[in-house]
Order: C-alpha cells, then sequence, then structure tokens
C-alpha cells in the first residue's frame, strides 16, 4: 500500500516536473548564452574636454560605429552603429554637447547629444561634384551667436548651426578639376582659407569670410613638378606638400594672399634617399613627418620656412594630433614600438628637445605596432599636467595608457571577423590543470538547498539574488577541459586585422590570441588579407596526446593571382606551429575528405590558373590522393562572367611548374548563363560536416519518400541583369529570378524554375534534401521565401518490406552520378515580413533532432523559425493522418512568434555570420552570431529530449525520497501496532 | 525500321538543302516543351562529313518570314572529344526556330542526326572504354549564331554509354535561343563500379529532350476569409478533437492500478475477516479509494 502510493506520488512529481518550455523564461538569460559588444578599428577619437564630462572619449570606427567610451573602464556608454554603407567620413563635439558627424561620403551630418546619444538634428548636404570630406568645428567663430560647423564635401563648403542643423551659408567650388586638400581655420580669425590643386600643377587658394561665405580672395600659382597625395599644415598659412616625383619638398605659404613656394630636395635633408616620400598629414603646428618606405623622419619648419629634420627612425611612428594645453602651446605624443614595449614621448610643438613626458610600456607582442595615438591631459594632484594616450594597435585593439599603465584594453578586433571555425577543448586528465572548479559537499549541499528554497517560493529577495548570481557564475561552463555533452568548445576566429582568437563557448572569455605573422604587412607583401580557417588536423585516436591545429590561408593583396600564405596555429596553446608563403595562388580550397596516418585533413589548394595543389606535401598524402584521383571532381563559379564550370583532375603538373603535389585540372562540364538575360547572385552548396540522419521520410498514408541526399548539389539564383540593381528599381515584368539545382559532378542542371517578378537579394541556405531562400517579390511587394525539396525516385519502390529483408533492393548498392538521375522536386512559396541578412540552419551530431532556421533579420537580431513551416506539402486542409505526421495548415504567410527570437532582448550589431556546431547531445546545437557584436547560444529545437536542464533539482528528488521513505516507516509501524491492538481485542 | 529510315533521309535531305519547308509545317502551339527525337538507325552513308563541319557550324539556315510568329529551319552541330583530344563533329541538330509575337523565339521539333564512328573513332573510343576515361561532347551557347559566348561542354564515362548499341541521352536545357547547359549520359543507370563492356553494335541510339524553363509556384494568397477561419497565422496546429483515453491515458492507467488492487483486497477482505490491513491515519489522498471498502468491511 505505501508502495502503491508512493509510486503514485512519484507519478504525479514526474508529470508536474513535465512543463513544456517554449522560450526563454527572464532568469534564464545568460545561462547558456553570453553577449559582447565591441566597435571595430577606431579610427578617430575626440576627447570631451569639458569639465563634467572629462571622462569621456568619442570614437569613430572602421565599423561604421560612433560611441562614447568610459575613459575610466572603457566602458561603452552609447552606441550607433551607421550601418555598412554610411561610412563615417569625421566625428567632433560642439558646443561641449554636442557630437556631431560626417558620414556618407560627406552627405550626411548628424548631431548626437553627448550624454544619452540621442539624436538631436541630421541635415543632408548635397554639392555639385564628388570630392573629399573635411569637417572642421572652430571653437570661437559665431554667426549672430551661433557656433557654426565647417563642412568641405561633394565640392561645397557649407557652413551649418550646430543648434539645429540649418545650413547658413554655402559656396560651391566647382574648378573642372580642383581637388581641395585642406580647409584651414586660423584661430581667433572671420577667415577660411580652402587650398587645393588644379589639374595637378597649379595650387589654388581661396580666401572666404566665414561670417557669410563670400569669397575674399581668389589665387593660384603654378608650380612645374606637379603635386602628389597630401598637403598638411604646418601653419595656419602655410601648408607643406610634395612634388610629382615625391622626392621634394614644397614649403607652400599664402600669407596676405601671396602665394609663394620653396623648395626643399628630401636628399638635402637625410643624406641617404630612400626612395619617393609620403607625407604623414598631422595638425601639429610647425612640424610634419615624412615617410620613405619603412623611414619616418619627423621634420621642424622653422619660422622662415626653413625645414629642418629633428628625428629619424626606422621603427614605425605614429603622431598624435595637437592639444592645446596653456595659451598658445600645443602638446603632441609620439609612440613607437621596440620590441617588448612601446615608448610614448609627449613634447611640446615649439619645444623638440624636450620631453614633456617619457613612458615606456611593456605591450603584448601579440597587439603588433602602434597605428594611432590620442591624447589628452588632465591635471596630476600636484597641479602639473598630466597625460593619457588612447592607443589603437595593429591587430585593432584599443589601450588607454596611462602614468606608464595599460588602464584598459578593447579586443575591438572582435568586430570585423572573416572566419570562424570551432575546436574540441583538452579532454579531463590528471595533468592538465582544471580551474579551482570543485565544490567541497557543503557548499553543493547549500546551493541545492537554495535552489529548492526557490522552489518552494520559500526563499528571500536576497536568497534569489544568490541562486541566480551561483546559476550565472556556474564555474563549471567556463572550464578548459571536454564535458560529456560537447557544450564546451573553443571559437576559433580570424579577424581582419590577421589575428586569430580563441573563445571559450562557456563564457565568451579569451582563451589565447595570435596575430599571424603570415597575415602581417611586410616587404614582400604590402596588403595581405586573411581568407579563410580550416581545420587541419582533430586529432581523435591520438586525442591525448596531440594538439588540435588549424589552417589560416591567406592571400598577399586583393588581385586573383596574389600569391597565397598558410599558417598552421595548435588550437589548444595558440602557438603557429609552421607557416608558408606559396608560390601560386589561391583562388579556392578544397578541404578532402581523406586524411593522414597523422590525421591531418588533405586540403587541395586550386590557384588562378586553374593548377590543383595538395598539401599536406607528404609522400604519405600523395599517396593517399593518388588513390582517389579519379573520384575527385570540383566546380568553379565565375559570377561576373556568367560561367559556372565542372573540373576533374587529370595527372600531375607539366611543363615548368613541376612540383610533386601539383596536379594539372581538366574541363568537364560547363553552364554558360545568357548574359543579356541571367546574372549569378547567389550559390550555396551543403555544409561539408552535415550528418543526416535517415534517407527515408514517412508520409502521411504510410508511403516511404527517399531524399536525394547528394554532397554534390550546388543551389545557383540568377536575376534578370536589368533586376540585379536595388529593390523597386525595375518593374515586375523586367524582373525575373531562377532557382537552379545543379549536380557539381556532371552539371546535370537537376530543377530549375523562375519566379516572374521577383528580384535579389538572394539569400538561402541548402540541408539535406531542401533549400531555402528569400528574395523580394515586386509583384506583391513583399519578401518571400521558397523552399525546393528533392526526393529520389530511383529508390521508391523499396516500399515491399519483403523485398528489404530478402535483401532484393538496390538501398546499399553504391550511387553513380553518371546514372541519369530519377528525381521529383516539390516546392512552395511563402510571404516573409522581415528583409534578412543571412540565414543558417542548426546543426546536430547524428541529424535527428528536428531542424530550424536561423534568420538573422534586419534588426540584427536571430530568428529560429521551425523548418516545418517551410514544408511544401502544406495543405490548406490537412488530413488526420497529414496532421499527426506534423504537417501545419497551409498560410500565405511565415508566422513571426516573438519569443522565438533566439537573441531575445540583445541585438547583434552589424550582424554578418551565424555559425551552428552540433554539441555532442543530440538535441542541442550551438550558435554563433557575428557581426559588431558576438552572442552565443546553445539552441534545443526539439526542446532537450535527451537530458535534465541544468537547473533540474536534485535535492528535491532527494528530500522527496527520504520524505517518502520516512512516511512509509511510520506507517509500516503504525500499521503493525494498529493490528496487534485489533488482534488483542 | 524503314519508316525511321525515310524519316532521317527526309531530313538530312531537308537541312542539306535547305529546302523550304513546304511539305510539313507544323502549326502546333508548343504546349509541352519536351519534343523527343529518337535517332537509331545507323547511317550507311559514307562516313565523309556533311558540308557544314568547321567548329563555327552552320550558319541557320533559316527563311525569314516578314510577319510574325514565323517558323523558320536551324541546325547547329554537336562535338565531340575522346579523353582530352581536340573537338571533332559528331551530329547536327536541326529543329524549327519559332518567333512569338512578344519577340521571344523558342526552338521545337528537335531532331538530331549523329555521324556514326569511323575506325579512328572507334579506335580511340575503345580507348576510352579502357582507361575508363571522359567522352566530352559540346554545343554553342547560342544556336543562331555559334558558338555564342563559349560553348557548352558535358562529359560522361565513356563505360556509361555502351549497351547493346551506344546509348545516349541529351538534356538541353534552352533559354530563348540560348543553350544554358547540356546534361549528357545514358538513358539509363551507370551502376559503379563501372564494367568495361564493348558495345555489341557501333551506331548510336540518341534521345533527346529539349527543356525550358518553368514557373514556380505562386506563393498562395488568402482572401480575409479563409484567413479568418485559420485562427490567426502564430498559431500552430488547432488541437485536434482526440480521443477520451488519448486525453486521460496517464490519469486512468493508475486508476485502473488502484481499481485492480481495492479489487484484490477486497477479494481478499472476507476471508481474512477483520485482519485485513488497516489504513493508517495520514496516509495521502490516493489511499482514499481503498479504504472506502476496506472500513465498510471493517463495520461489519
Amino acid at each position: 500500500m505505501a508502495i502503491r502510493s508512493f509510486l503514485i506520488l512519484f507519478i504525479l512529481f514526474f508529470f508536474s516536473s513535465l512543463n513544456p518550455i517554449l522560450s526563454l523564461y527572464e532568469d534564464q538569460v545568460g545561462l547558456v548564452d553570453w553577449h559582447q559588444q565591441y566597435l571595430g578599428k577606431v579610427k578617430q577619437a575626440v576627447f570631451h574636454t569639458h569639465k563634467t564630462g572629462r571622462k569621456r572619449v568619442v570614437v569613430s570606427t572602421e565599423e561604421n560605429v560612433v560611441a562614447l567610451l568610459d575613459l575610466r573602464q572603457g566602458e561603452i556608454f552609447w552606441r550607433h552603429v551607421l550601418g555598412s554603407n554610411d561610412v563615417i567620413d569625421g566625428i567632433d563635439i560642439a558646443l561641449g554637447k554636442y557630437v556631431i558627424t560626417l558620414s556618407s561620403g560627406g552627405s550626411i551630418l548628424r548631431a548626437w547629444n553627448l550624454p544619452d546619444g540621442q539624436m538631436v538634428w541630421e541635415s543632408s548636404l548635397r554639392g555639385p561634384k564628388h570630392s573629399k570630406s573635411l569637417l572642421l568645428v572652430p571653437t570661437n567663430l559665431k554667426i549672430e551667436k551661433d557656433n557654426i560647423v565647417i563642412i568641405f564635401s561633394n565640392g561645397r563648403l557649407n557652413a551649418v548651426s550646430c543648434i539645429d542643423g540649418e545650413v547658413l551659408w554655402e559656396k560651391d567650388f566647382e574648378g573642372e578639376s580642383l581637388e581641395v586638400q585642406q580647409v584651414i581655420q586660423p584661430p581667433g580669425s572671420n577667415l577660411i582659407y580652402v587650398v587645393g590643386f588644379a589639374s595637378s600643377s597649379l595650387f589654388e587658394m581661396y580666401q572666404i569670410n566665414a561670417l557669410n561665405g563670400e569669397l575674399l580672395k581668389h589665387e593660384s600659382a603654378a608650380f612645374s613638378g606637379g603635386f602628389l597625395g597630401e598637403v598638411s599644415p604646418v601653419f595656419s598659412e602655410t601648408v607643406v606638400a610634395l612634388d610629382s616625383t615625391g622626392l621634394i619638398l614644397l614649403t607652400v605659404s599664402f600669407q596676405n594672399g601671396m602665394i609663394s613656394f620653396q623648395q626643399t630636395p628630401i636628399s638635402n635633408l637625410v643624406k641617404d634617399s630612400f626612395g619617393p616620400a609620403k607625407i604623414i598629414p598631422s595638425s601639429v603646428t610647425g612640424i610634419f613627418a615624412i615617410k620613405m618606405n619603412a623611414v619616418t623622419i619627423v621634420i621642424r619648419v622653422t619660422d622662415e620656412n626653413k625645414l629642418e629634420v629633428v628625428e629619424k627612425t626606422n621603427h614605425e611612428t605614429s603622431i598624435s594630433d595637437a592639444l592645446p594645453v596653456s595659451e598658445g602651446q600645443q602638446a603632441f605624443a609620439l609612440v613607437q614600438r621596440a620590441g617588448p614595449e612601446i615608448h610614448l614621448r609627449v613634447k611640446l610643438a615649439h619645444n623638440w628637445d624636450d620631453n614633456l613626458l617619457k613612458e615606456s610600456v611593456k605591450m603584448d607582442q601579440h597587439r603588433g605596432l602602434v597605428h594611432k595615438i590620442y591624447i589628452n591631459n588632465y591635471i596630476r594632484t600636484d597641479k602639473s599636467y598630466g597625460f593619457r594616450a588612447l592607443i589603437v594597435m595593429e591587430d585593432h585593439s584599443l589601450l588607454l595608457l596611462q602614468q606608464g599603465e595599460i588602464v584598459w584594453s578593447r579586443e575591438d578586433g572582435l568586430a570585423s571577423i572573416i572566419d570562424v571555425t570551432t575546436s574540441e577543448l583538452p579532454v579531463e586528465r590528471d595533468g592538465v590543470s582544471v580551474a579551482k572548479v570543485e565544490h567541497n559537499l557543503f557548499e553543493w549541499l547549500k546551493g541545492h538547498m537554495l535552489k529548492l528554497k526557490g522552489t518552494l517560493m520559500l526563499a528571500s529577495p536576497q536568497d534569489i539574488a544568490a541562486i541566480q548570481s551561483m546559476r550565472l557564475k556556474n564555474s563549471e561552463k567556463s572550464k578548459m577541459t571536454r564535458d560529456h555533452n560537447g557544450f564546451r568548445k573553443l571559437l576559433i576566429v580570424l579577424t581582419r586585422a590577421g589575428k586569430l582568437f580563441a573563445l571559450h563557448t562557456g563564457d565568451g572569455h579569451i582563451v589565447w590570441s595570435y596575430l599571424l605573422q603570415s597575415l602581417q604587412k611586410s616587404k614582400v607583401c604590402q596588403h595581405p588579407i586573411g581568407l579563410n580557417l580550416y581545420k587541419w588536423q582533430v586529432p581523435h585516436h591520438h586525442a591525448m596526446d596531440e594538439n588540435p591545429s588549424v589552417l589560416v590561408i591567406g592571400k598577399c593583396g586583393p588581385s586573383s593571382d596574389a600569391p597565397g600564405a598558410l599558417s598552421f596555429v595548435d588550437t589548444y596553446t595558440g602557438k603557429e606551429l609552421s607557416s608558408l608563403s606559396l608560390v601560386h595562388s589561391v583562388a579556392q580550397v578544397i578541404p578532402l575528405p581523406y586524411t593522414d596516418s597523422t590525421e591531418q585533413r588533405l586540403h587541395l589548394l586550386i590557384d588562378a590558373d586553374k593548377h590543383a595543389h595538395l598539401y599536406p606535401k607528404t609522400p604519405e598524402a600523395i599517396s593517399i590522393f593518388e588513390r582517389e584521383l579519379s573520384n575527385i571532381y570540383w566546380y568553379s563559379v565565375e559570377d561576373d562572367n556568367g560561367i559556372i564550370k565542372g573540373h576533374a583532375l587529370r595527372g600531375k603538373c607539366t611543363g615548368e611548374v613541376a612540383d610533386e603535389v601539383c596536379f594539372d585540372t581538366r574541363e568537364l562540364w560547363s553552364i554558360v548563363f545568357p548574359s543579356e538575360s541571367e546574372k549569378i547572385i547567389a550559390t550555396v552548396t551543403r555544409k561539408l560536416n552535415e550528418v543526416v540522419h535517415t534517407q527515408a521520410k514517412v508520409i502521411a498514408d504510410q508511403e516511404v519518400m527517399y531524399k536525394y541526399i547528394s554532397r554534390n548539389l550546388l543551389f545557383v539564383a540568377t536575376v534578370a541583369l536589368k533586376g540585379s540593381g536595388e529593390i523597386g528599381s525595375v518593374t515586375p515584368e523586367e524582373s525575373w529570378l531562377v532557382a537552379y539545382l545543379i549536380d557539381t559532378v556532371t552539371g546535370r542542371i537537376l530543377h530549375r524554375v523562375t519566379h516572374h517578378g521577383s528580384q535579389g537579394p538572394v539569400h538561402a541556405v541548402f540541408s539535406e534534401n531542401w533549400v531555402v531562400y528569400h528574395y523580394f517579390n515586386l509583384k506583391a511587394h513583399r519578401y518571400e521565401m521558397s523552399v525546393i525539396e528533392i526526393y529520389d525516385q530511383s529508390r521508391a519502390d523499396n516500399k515491399d518490406v519483403w523485398k528489404l529483408v530478402l535483401g532484393k533492393h538496390n538501398l546499399t548498392s553504391p550511387i553513380s552520378l553518371y546514372s541519369r538521375p530519377d528525381v521529383i522536386t516539390k516546392s512552395q512559396s511563402y510571404f516573409f515580413t522581415h528583409s534578412v541578412k543571412t540565414i543558417a540552419v542548426t546543426s546536430t551530431t547524428k541529424g535527428i533532432t528536428s531542424k530550424q532556421l536561423l534568420i538573422g533579420t534586419i534588426g540584427d537580431q536571430v530568428l529560429a523559425l521551425d523548418k516545418r513551416f517551410l514544408d511544401p506539402r502544406r495543405t490548406v486542409n490537412p488530413t488526420q493522418a497529414e496532421k499527426e505526421e506534423g504537417i501545419i495548415p497551409l498560410t500565405d504567410s511565415l508566422p513571426i512568434i516573438p519569443q522565438s527570437y533566439v537573441t531575445h532582448a540583445l541585438r547583434v550589431e552589424g550582424l554578418r555570420g551565424i555559425i551552428t556546431v552540433p554539441a555532442k547531445l543530440e538535441s542541442t546545437t550551438l550558435v554563433f552570431a557575428h557581426g559588431v557584436d558576438l552572442f552565443f547560444t546553445q539552441l534545443a529545437p526539439s526542446r532537450t529530449y535527451d537530458s535534465l536542464t541544468d537547473d533540474f533539482n536534485y535535492a528535491l528528488l532527494l528530500i522527496t525520497i527520504v520524505a517518502l521513505v520516512a512516511a512509509i516507516s511510520l506507517t509500516w509501524t503504525l500499521s503493525e501496532r494498529k493490528e496487534l491492538q485489533e488482534n488483542w481485542r | 525500321m524503314k519508316w525511321v529510315k525515310v524519316i532521317v533521309s527526309f531530313i538530312l535531305t531537308l537541312s542539306f538543302l535547305s529546302f523550304p519547308s513546304c511539305a510539313f509545317q507544323s502549326d502546333e502551339l508548343l504546349v509541352d516543351d519536351e519534343e523527343f527525337g529518337l535517332e537509331g538507325a545507323p547511317q550507311h552513308r559514307s562516313p565523309e562529313p556533311i558540308p557544314t563541319r568547321s567548329p563555327p557550324v552552320t550558319s541557320p539556315t533559316r527563311k525569314r518570314h516578314s510577319d510574325l510568329d514565323s517558323d523558320s529551319k536551324i541546325q547547329f552541330s554537336l562535338d565531340h572529344a575522346f579523353g582530352d583530344s581536340d573537338f571533332s563533329p559528331a551530329g547536327t541538330f536541326s529543329a524549327r526556330l519559332k518567333t512569338w509575337s512578344h519577340g521571344g523565339q523558342t526552338l521545337t521539333k528537335l531532331r538530331f542526326s549523329r555521324n556514326s564512328f569511323s575506325d579512328v573513332e572507334k579506335e580511340k573510343f575503345k580507348n576510352l572504354l579502357e582507361s575508363d576515361d571522359f567522352y566530352r561532347i559540346r554545343l554553342p551557347s547560342n544556336v543562331l549564331s555559334p558558338p555564342g559566348r563559349d560553348f557548352i561542354i558535358s562529359s560522361v564515362k565513356a563505360r556509361c554509354l555502351p549497351r547493346e548499341s551506344l546509348d545516349e541521352h541529351f538534356v538541353i536545357h534552352m533559354e530563348g535561343v540560348n543553350v544554358l547547359a547540356v546534361n549528357y549520359g545514358s538513358p539509363g543507370s551507370c551502376p559503379y563500379p563501372r564494367n568495361l563492356k564493348l558495345p555489341a553494335k557501333w551506331s548510336f541510339s540518341s534521345h533527346t529532350v529539349l527543356k525550358n524553363r518553368e514557373q514556380a509556384p505562386r506563393a498562395p494568397v488568402f482572401t480575409e476569409e479563409i484567413l479568418g477561419g485559420e485562427n490567426a497565422e502564430g498559431e500552430v496546429l488547432q488541437p485536434a478533437e482526440r480521443s477520451f483515453w488519448a486525453k486521460y491515458w496517464m490519469y486512468l492507467i493508475p486508476l485502473g492500478l488502484i481499481v485492480m488492487n481495492a479489487i484484490t483486497q477486497a477479494m481478499n477482505m472476507p476471508e481474512e475477516q477483520a485482519t485485513g490491513l488497516v489504513p493508517a491515519q495520514g496516509q495521502p489522498s490516493a489511499g482514499a479509494v481503498q479504504r472506502g471498502p476496506s472500513s465498510a468491511v471493517r463495520r461489519r
């Protein structure tokens, strides 16, 4: 009886705990997800110098972010991401309370309220022609009590009121070939000088009244030698320029409207010339710098316009802008890197010989050189001037230096991720240092007692806070070893700066970072570009004693035949194992499904001349490869040409490049899209490592359909040439979109379908036997998403159980793509409200769990949409059997359920990519979204059916059992006693 | 077989002489876009080439009608290559070019005449079969002005072709007068591993299919009325009427167990009379079910 009651209790308890969870609860935020905010490489910084705001700095970055940072901690007060087509040209602070930004090629001027980042006003500026954009905020220039901002953009000079953004006056500079270089406003005067070059040998100077835009004077003077590059203003009425050969320095002064040139050959200043020079513009009075190859020369201009070299150095030097310190005095900073240290010097502009400040700061080698420096002063406790410097390093990180120390640093390189891959963590064993994680039993019990209190609603607010912090700080999740469920991994990311970071999936902290030497600017390689990351070695058999490694592929310069560079990096330690600079270019990288005995994956690099190069270059790899030579096919897409070609390998290279690992290729097939009617805008393939659990799909009436699962399917979307512009630029009749499914081995077009009146951009995702793509329907004025599912009919007659039992089926016979395919496709289109930035799909270890589409919306959020909504078999009135199968009644548009945003309340600003990685636990997939921000979370598309949740209360279970056992023994004794009494009666 | 020969010779004469197509003028509307042409008959003509041979073959022999919706004849050649050899002519496609009133042009009535292999070519093909190499074909990408932008290439492992004769299957994807792609291969399966098999007859039996683009199904557009009935778009599956058992099985099973227990108890009780189990106080509510009968027994 007691056992029975226990059973019932248990059943009740069990069912009460099966509370289905559709989305996240408030207190679950941050348990498995993390979010990091970044800015990108800072290109301009302005310190807020007003008394109340001395602790703030405004920055603009190459990711088009304008942000206000806290100088004490480096935290973001506010931030605006302007978007990729709204490039910031300049920022400044006006009136001490507005941040002024000039963006979009000088056509949009905005003012933001400094304390809270609200936009105050916005003006759009137009002009007659494209030109340099310059922003100038004069300190005390007023038109009728209005502070003004001077903007030169698009060939027009504007004076804009600070208060409301109204244009007070404008002046066009329409000279045919006039290139305005500088706009100078001598402090304390009402004049503006606009200087520039016309027809490459004419120096032009315009003097303008700042109050009304009236042209006061226009002078021009010819210089036969021509001009090169930029000018640097040295005094308010003197600039320095270079002649067209880059060998002669010109000091141009235009005092009182008289233009005079003074030539100084660089060879007169320095003995040994190093080739053509380049001016590094600076705003410091009387000082400028030139750079010749790797040599930086700092030159001072004396009052008589004489030039004298004050410093010549081989080190990369950065010079800050001028900082006014006391009346008429300017300070500036120079910073250089020397070995493990950086040297910072602050000097006064007119006094080169003395340093106001000289500091050496120890700096991590993996931050590279100093790219930019901004200085700011403060008053020390002893009433003297102190200086702090904000520096931007080669890896795009931002640091604040003060008193010879790094006060804070921000890893803003992470805002520009190029590629992501993952790596397992080390296996747990004695040698591996496991961070102090293990609790003692008491702690554990205490934690669970707290949780129990929470469950039974007995907890006080302090207890609830304690429970929440305990859950968030769960040290289990940031351990540096592999876990049973495969939730803990390393995310290896490659940034645009050429730096590799390893992020821990538990809490997002940086485990290691490494600045790749092969992707740094050097003499042989002026513009290195990182391309991709691949898993090079993933040890399974030797997981205990070998570390996994990744392959980083880069190339020198943007041209297609630029030589490539490879690096191999250990993912546990972050050390570079080796690096190779290649003689050939890298057009395509194909990871092959073969590994050698050390579990290094074979990679095939295709160069621009269509030769294939095999890596690793070992005899073993070559022998493995040659065995499979006839089964390797690849394809190339020439989007600008509209041609897709298929290739196979032929044999060793012949001709001048006789190399053991070089193979010739030949063209097998080609598809030529008519250039006048179709243009390739998207190509998508399946993920190489995707696992498909079952080939067969049982549909409602017990029929079986076989999925056409091929790794060699390519989805191609083309649009009409006219329709390749922006949405709405053509009429629906002129525009169409064609979707293709192409077999990349034989070049067969398996499916081809036209959407009339539709237009790109197309975002697509390919998984298993289906592809989903998103485009714009001009006729319906809405975005649409279509699905194509492809099924294999050649296996369709394998339905008979007896055939299967007797083995008379063709399910195990090898498939050859040379057989004529017998496929059917099913497709359906649905309207979708949002425009989309990127689409991804969840992936799990075994592929059993149902799939969700992860849609990066225009609002920089990630929306999870069940694949079931994009089922081509949805009908208006599904039958009972179809309903049981899970077919949703047909609707014309896809639902957007607010609870299914995986980013919940957060935004991944500037979202660029979504990566999904399977965890070891089948139900769970790890999702990493990156843009300017990073976001990571775990998703369970079909709920966590294979594990108890993290916050499962073991203590409650234990206590229940104990209580039940106690109750059983109690009732037992009681009943015994009663029985005895009854017997005695 | 005789009639096939007749047709072949008819077509050939037609194409050779660019005979005005007065004999047979199809006014058929292009309803389905697939045209089958079966040319199996061995051509026992001299293997010497047809007049139009060089790669930028056949200037289309068209007769221009001044009015709209006109038809004209067109020819384009198929070239082939053995392994990595150069391409050489292998046959001729002839078709009818239909010009629509809206300006579009499409091909209909595609016919194909295949040149039979010369002895040299047979030898080359045998070599291909032995080395399991590729047999490659190509078509111009524009049938009006061959070769157009580029040639369309397709290839197949030579061992896929031989059966009784050499069986081949073309699927030509067209976009107006442009050839987008050609899928070439055997008409059936080509099992792997491919075994070396020489054809019994050195003649081709060719199947050609012409494919034009298809329209995608439109997104369903619902009227308000239907939408209203659908109970808002976000709603997942209306809860279907389930049977009583499907709804309450989880309660019914424990209940059944309890009832069964109670019955066995009740059966045992009369025998044991007063010695039956007496439920204790404070027992969980679930015990109440049996308490009724047992206490009733006791009171008796």
